[in-house]
């Protein structure tokens, strides 16, 4: 048997090739993006597994759905706040139900090491109704994608792969399969109603979707991934990973009752037949406290107290680690060397020397000193560093394109000037619909689009909206071509762009200034200028 | 056997490089490993660490306990500072002194390094001097692998094997600049060990270390030095006060 080295995402992408992958799908997010970067590598030398970025989650997920409905096997990878860019396709492809193999994995940030919120995709898949497997190590993301696929084809339904950052980005040997799985020919699934979800049809499937559920439960009451060790009267619940940090501080050499936690929907059984052998019991997981919060419902356990992230034991909020779960496990501090370095000179990160950004904001600055305290809505990209020192130029960022949304909505309240900042993969993702809309409406705002040619942040991959098409899109929201404005980010254009963006901020009405300058790391890595 | 090491350092300065090295001599070994490290935003200039772990038994945790670590790697001296909680009572510090300057709060040098001295097992090495003999100065990085690669359980020749395989892509001289910098780097660092051995302190080892050509070290010249050291110190500050650099077997003469 083969040993790889693999980081946790791209065992995942193993996994799906070795499964008889025709499709990967996604849009570049930390900490998933090696998934997808993976496969495409590898379909770059074999050639016959589909592999191109999307604009978004939400493209990629039907697209992934378009693939199963076809017959083929498709996965779909995406970071956890992508997935409520998805939720659409995602929610209702539970209701019709697959034909070829779709398997979600969906990489969670908790901690946000480089993310917006640490939301738990957990919750998704139960709201979904579909299976989750939430792997504790890399091998285990390899051999549940051969079994997720299985698995949604079998019972005709999505399911999902959760990872969070410490598997997704921590390498490990994997052993391989010695023979990968064909992928599957072309064959369309025609069963009209189950894919055409009016109403009469979608009521239909939406109870076809609650009949697979005994059955989803029965799989994980016998998961080999759910194991149950009944031993003394303290009892520990770990799910996915936490697996790891609870047995580095207790080894084998325990006499606490363990159920591992690695297939949802959760199995009910065992955790009665848990909480029937204890008095107390620790939840361990990373994320919400989804397992803790279920068993205690509303009023609490009878006759068994329940610990974890909502008793306290645990932080409510971050991620977890081995140090956490060693002090709720009771267990004495570890003698080490040194006391923690009081105030050690932080090391925040910031844009590379020479960014195009850099110029941009620096010139935005200046326009705007002329206001007070002015506002600049911004997006999700390497720009959104321009909020730290020394620039602190962005004041907002909240989502994937809801600069432009937020400023418009400011617009209409009175605010002016309303600006915001967009990169040009984020303004393709999610920033074109908010730009038609305000100019539809004739909206007082300003829109800088960031135009360094790629998807800077996740590590250079390709923008779908650059250089002539960025243009095109604009023109064709309705922008009025004198109020599109080009500008060079470059320390030698600083007065005259200062002007450019001067004459627009006095423009009433909608108007976009394209600052277009090549990322630096992109021209390193690409070659490209 | 167990072992776990932090890396630490700047984005791009080449942590996850070394990583690669340590990852497959340990797989290359037999060895179970995991390694955990950051990707995304932190990586534009920020402190980037990774959590490498090496065993002939199961690993469980992705990520080291407090008090586990045996050896704090770092490309940069102030990146210690960050991490040296994590090591276990008898653990080490290998480290570059060539600060990484991109914020304005940075320490005085001789602070820092006088702050790191108080650690009992360090071993310091002026990476970007050996990078810079070595024929590029971005080879800093496998400097300080070949300093701690004497605390590492793999031959130089399998890690120098994962060199190779690293920079094989960058053609045959990239390969060779950070073959000889792993080389330098472990020499300096043997060096520097045997006069620790002998009672030397790990800034005069430095100071020392800075002074002599960095082809032309070599342990078996630590006795002499040390002795030199012993008998004659004002000699020895004359040389270390003196403009140019000496051969490390330029001892013999000097005693």
């Amino acid at each position: 048997m083969q040993r790889q080295l693999l980081l946790g995402d791209e065992a995942v992408g193993l996994g799906a090739i070795h499964a008889g992958l025709s499709g990967v799908y996604g849009y570049p997010g930390t900490p998933s993006t090696e998934i997808f970067e993976f496969v495409e590598s590898y379909a770059k030398k074999a050639g016959n597994i589909h592999a191109f970025w999307s604009t978004n989650e939400k493209v990629a997920y039907e697209e992934a759905l378009g693939m199963s409905w076809a017959g083929k096997r498709a996965l779909v990878c995406m970071k956890h706040v992508g997935l409520n860019v998805a939720a659409d396709a995602f929610m209702n492809s539970a209701v019709t139900g697959t034909n070829g193999g779709l398997v979600l994995a969906v990489a969670d940030d908790p901690g946000m090491h480089s993310s917006q919120n640490e939301q738990d995709s957990r919750y998704y898949a139960q709201f979904a109704l579909i299976p989750c497997f939430e792997p504790h190590d890399q091998q285990e993301c390899y051999d549940m994608m051969l079994e997720a696929f299985e698995l949604s084809e079998e019972l005709s339904t999505p399911v999902m792969i959760r990872l969070v950052t410490r598997i997704a980005h921590s390498r490990s040997a994997v052993a391989t399969t010695p023979e990968p799985r064909p992928q599957n020919d072309l064959e369309p699934n025609r069963d009209i109603k189950k894919w055409t979800l009016l109403p009469s049809n979608a009521r239909v499937q939406y109870r076809h979707l609650t009949e697979k559920q005994p059955e989803l439960l029965r799989r994980s009451e016998n998961s080999r991934y759910n194991t149950l060790s009944l031993a003394g009267n303290k009892g520990v619940i770990v799910c996915g990973l936490a697996a790891n940090y609870f047995y580095e501080n207790v080894g084998d050499e325990h006499d606490l009752s363990v159920l591992t936690l690695r297939q949802y929907p959760l199995p009910a059984a065992k955790i009665r037949a848990l909480t029937e052998h204890v008095d107390e019991l620790l939840v361990l997981e990373d994320g919400y406290p989804l397992v803790e919060s279920t068993i205690r419902g509303l009023f609490g356990l009878q006759n068994v107290i329940v610990r974890g992230r909502m008793s306290g034991e645990l932080p409510r909020t971050g991620e977890l680690n081995p140090d956490l779960v060693r002090e709720a496990l009771g267990l004495p501090p570890l003698e080490t060397a040194r006391e923690p370095q009081a105030g050690v000179a932080g090391r925040p990160p910031s844009l590379c020397k020479g960014c195009p950004h850099t110029d941009t904001f620096r010139a935005l600055n200046e326009a705007l000193n002329t206001f007070d305290n002015p506002q600049v809505f911004s997006d999700i990209g390497c720009y959104t560093l321009a909020a730290l020192p020394p620039l602190e130029a962005i004041h907002s960022c909240v989502a994937m394109g809801a600069s432009i949304g937020m400023a418009a909505g400011a617009a209409h309240a009175g605010y002016s000037p309303a600006v915001a900042a967009i990169g040009d993969s984020t303004f393709s993702h999610g920033g074109i619909t908010p730009l038609l809309s305000a100019v539809q409406q004739g909206v007082n705002l300003n829109v800088i689009v960031v135009d360094n040619s790629t998807v800077g942040m996740t590590g250079t991959q390709r923008s779908m909206s650059t250089g002539q098409t960025l243009d095109q899109i604009i023109l064709g929201a309705g922008i009025d071509p004198a109020h599109m404005r080009i500008i060079e980010p470059l320390p030698k254009n600083h007065d005259v762009n200062v002007q450019v963006i001067r004459e627009e901020l006095s423009h009433q009405g909608p108007s976009v200034i394209i600052a277009r300058r090549a990322c630096l790391e992109a021209i390193k890595r690409h070659k490209v200028s | 056997m167990q072992k776990n090491i932090i890396l630490a350092g700047v984005g791009g300065q080449g942590i996850l490089s070394i990583a690669f090295v340590i990852d497959n001599a340990a797989l290359d070994a037999g060895l179970q490993f995991k390694q955990a490290e950051v990707h995304g935003m932190s990586q534009r200039g920020g402190a980037v660490q990774s959590n490498l772990r090496y065993s002939d038994r199961t690993i469980h945790s992705d990520l080291i306990p407090l008090g586990r670590a045996d050896l704090v790697l770092s490309v940069e001296p102030l990146e210690v500072l960050r991490y040296w909680h994590y090591l276990a009572p008898d653990g080490w510090v290998v480290t570059s002194v060539t600060p990484y300057v991109n914020i304005s709060d940075y320490p005085p040098t001789e602070e820092l390094l006088e702050e790191l001295a108080t650690f009992p097992n360090l071993l310091l090495l002026d990476a970007g001097q050996i990078a810079q003999a070595a024929g590029n100065v971005r080879a800093q990085n496998m400097a300080v692998l070949g300093a701690a690669s004497t605390l590492l359980d793999f031959s130089e020749e399998r890690l120098l094997k994962y060199v190779e395989v690293l920079f094989l892509k960058k053609g045959e001289r990239i390969v060779e600049v950070n073959r000889r910098a792993f080389r330098y780097g472990r020499a300096a660092a043997r060096f520097s060990r045997e006069l620790l051995d002998r009672g030397g302190a790990p800034l005069d080892a430095l100071a020392l270390c800075r002074k002599l050509d960095p082809a032309s070290i070599d342990p078996v010249h630590a006795e002499a030095w040390s002795a030199l050291a012993a008998a004659n110190p004002d000699k020895l500050q004359t040389i270390l006060d003196g403009q140019e650099t000496i051969a490390c077997d330029q001892v013999a003469g000097l005693a």
